[in-house]
């Protein structure tokens, strides 16, 4: 069933896209991360000018977490005060990604951009996923100086104005999850991706916040954030398609909720190794990308 | 010399033909083509075009030199960079580009011979027949060797699109009187008012022509969302906000009852 699609300008097979989304929401569901890094770049392989894949697959992480969202809010696992400080700095991420987006667009170097960050971020998040869950299944002996984290990091400890967080149980300055916020706010805009494969560690290892009300929080700042990224993407680079944000969106809402179930039979672990693996593999095969001679030398770009 | 001063120096010759072509000693076309408009819905996957026509010749009989027609459909001209990738540092990635101001955004001449055996080069270059001879007016600053190198790759990469189509046989011409072509117009085509053109061609030279207009536009829906994402941007980004907030919403409540 073909259906086209009216910014992207080319027709694509709905089901195919439908179960895309799927796929990506029965990872949501079963492993409380966005998908984004697997929507884009699969838009991409499938044709997709990048710039229309990017900003839909925002728009469509932003639906996908609101059931997530709405699932931690009844067993109070949010901070809304660490989500607040996140959000402020996302939007300005945000803000300052789109103009990024666009001065790489002008440049031609978007998509390497794209394939590079996508390359270092998924590649380095996933050997210490891989690591930490192979250790954690006893795959894997830890060396004795892993052990122990240490639960306030030095860096965040000299920074100025402390706030305290009840449900986070901190007292910290607000502005490192600010600058972590304005992290996922740039990555958000430059790759489609909500963030949480790089927030949510960042959260537990760098601030120390309480595990219950990590992916909580997480989910309330890559709701707003992806939600800015929509209405940046819509208002400047004019490459929100709604249709295939919708086809996507009719795949993952249904596939989050299966993917929910699916989660309490699985150990945790397992679960934190075959998205390692699959994380790996994106990398993997956009590395591939990168060195290898492409199958076309030539893009066209119109004026 | 730029498209422009090209597309005079046709007309210029049109001109100097037209008392020729009203002449009673020429032949004359009446062409047609199947569709005038194109609309591109939910379920576009493209379009085939057949244009047709007839040949009339002086006094209804049959000359005994072989007539030759070629078709032409072009697109909308557009100003387009064209990026090369190279390998830097062991990645690839977009190192020289090269500005063209009037790329068509759709080009296919079919004819019933291959046109390099019809016409000379500079008619060929006058009518813009044939891939090599589209004027695509390349923006200064590249030298001559680095222009064609862009010309070549952007024609190779549009013809493996099926944006740019060159088939030699593409015409029939039954008895010498009735002719017609297909052609074929995909999915990934802008939007714009293109030109079907029809030639006859007799002893290397075009002796009467006919465009005639197509127009390829979006409708319904498609008309809308791409006009509200266009102007009214901020509005349509919050209602895709409002869209993907509701749907997510909806599953989640819809399952937590079932």
């Amino acid at each position: 069933m073909d259906i086209y699609l009216p910014i992207a300008g080319l027709s694509v097979n709905a089901l195919m896209i439908i179960g895309l989304g799927g796929i990506v929401g029965l990872l949501t569901g079963m492993l409380g991360v966005g998908g984004g890094f697997l929507t884009t770049p699969i838009l991409i392989f499938y044709g997709i000018p990048p710039a229309v894949a990017v900003a839909s697959s925002a728009t469509q992480i932003t639906g996908t977490s609101v059931s997530g969202l709405l699932a931690y809010r009844r067993r109070k696992g949010v901070d809304y005060r660490m989500g607040a400080v996140l959000i402020a700095g996302g939007t300005l991420g945000a803000v300052v990604g789109g103009f990024l987006f666009r001065l790489l667009q002008e440049l031609g170097q978007i998509d390497t951009a794209i394939a590079l960050l996508y390359v270092i971020l998924l590649g380095s998040i996933g050997l210490l996923m891989a690591r930490e869950s192979a250790t954690a299944l006893g795959l894997f002996k830890p060396s004795e100086r892993d052990r122990a984290p240490r639960r306030h990091n030095p860096i965040t400890a000299v920074l100025p104005m402390r706030w305290r967080f009840y449900q986070s149980g901190l007292y910290i300055s607000p502005l490192a999850p600010l600058a972590l916020g304005f992290v996922g706010g740039v990555l958000t805009v430059l790759l489609g991706v909500g963030g949480g494969f790089i927030v949510v560690p960042a959260m537990i290892y760098l601030l120390g916040m309480s595990a219950q009300v990590v992916v909580g929080t997480s989910l309330m700042q890559i709701l707003a954030v992806t939600a800015a990224t929509t209405l940046i993407h819509a208002t400047t680079t004019k490459s929100v398609d709604i249709v295939l944000a919708v086809l996507l969106l009719l795949g993952s809402v249904v596939g989050a909720q299966f993917g929910a179930r699916f989660a309490q039979r699985i150990k945790p672990e397992l679960l934190r190794l075959i998205l390692a693996v699959m994380v790996l593999a994106v990398a993997f095969r956009m590395a591939l990308s990168l060195g290898w001679r492409p199958a076309e030398i030539y893009t066209v770009e119109p004026l | 010399m730029s498209w422009a001063s090209i597309s005079r120096a046709r007309l210029c010759l049109l001109l100097a033909l037209t008392p020729l072509l009203t002449g009673a000693a020429k032949p004359r076309l009446v062409p047609d083509v199947s569709q005038s408009a194109i609309q591109i819905r939910y379920s576009f996957t493209g379009a085939d075009l057949l244009l047709f026509g007839a040949i009339i010749y002086p006094g209804g009989r049959t000359p005994k030199q072989r007539t030759d027609i070629a078709v032409v459909v072009r697109g909308p001209v557009e100003p387009i960079v064209v990026r090369e990738k190279q390998k830097v540092a062991g990645i690839w990635m977009n190192a020289n580009s090269a500005r063209f101001r009037s790329a068509p955004a759709f080009y296919a001449a079919a004819s019933s011979r291959p046109l390099a055996e019809l016409v000379d080069e500079r008619t060929a270059a006058i009518y813009e027949l044939g891939l090599q001879n589209l004027q695509l007016s390349p923006g200064t600053g590249a030298g001559p060797e680095e222009q064609r190198r862009f010309e070549a790759g952007l024609i190779d990469l549009r013809e493996r699109n099926q944006l740019y189509v060159e088939d030699p046989d593409g015409v029939t011409i039954t008895d010498g009187v009735l002719y017609r072509a297909r052609i074929t117009i995909p999915a990934r085509v802008p939007v714009g008012t293109y030109t079907a053109e029809t030639f006859l061609i007799q002893n290397g030279r075009v002796i009467a022509g006919a465009p005639r207009e197509i127009h390829i536009q979006k409708l319904g829906f498609e008309r809308f969302v791409t006009m509200a994402a266009q102007q009214w941007s901020l509005a349509y980004g919050l209602f895709a906000v409002a869209v993907s907030l509701l749907l997510g919403w909806a599953a989640s409540a819809l399952f937590r009852r079932g």
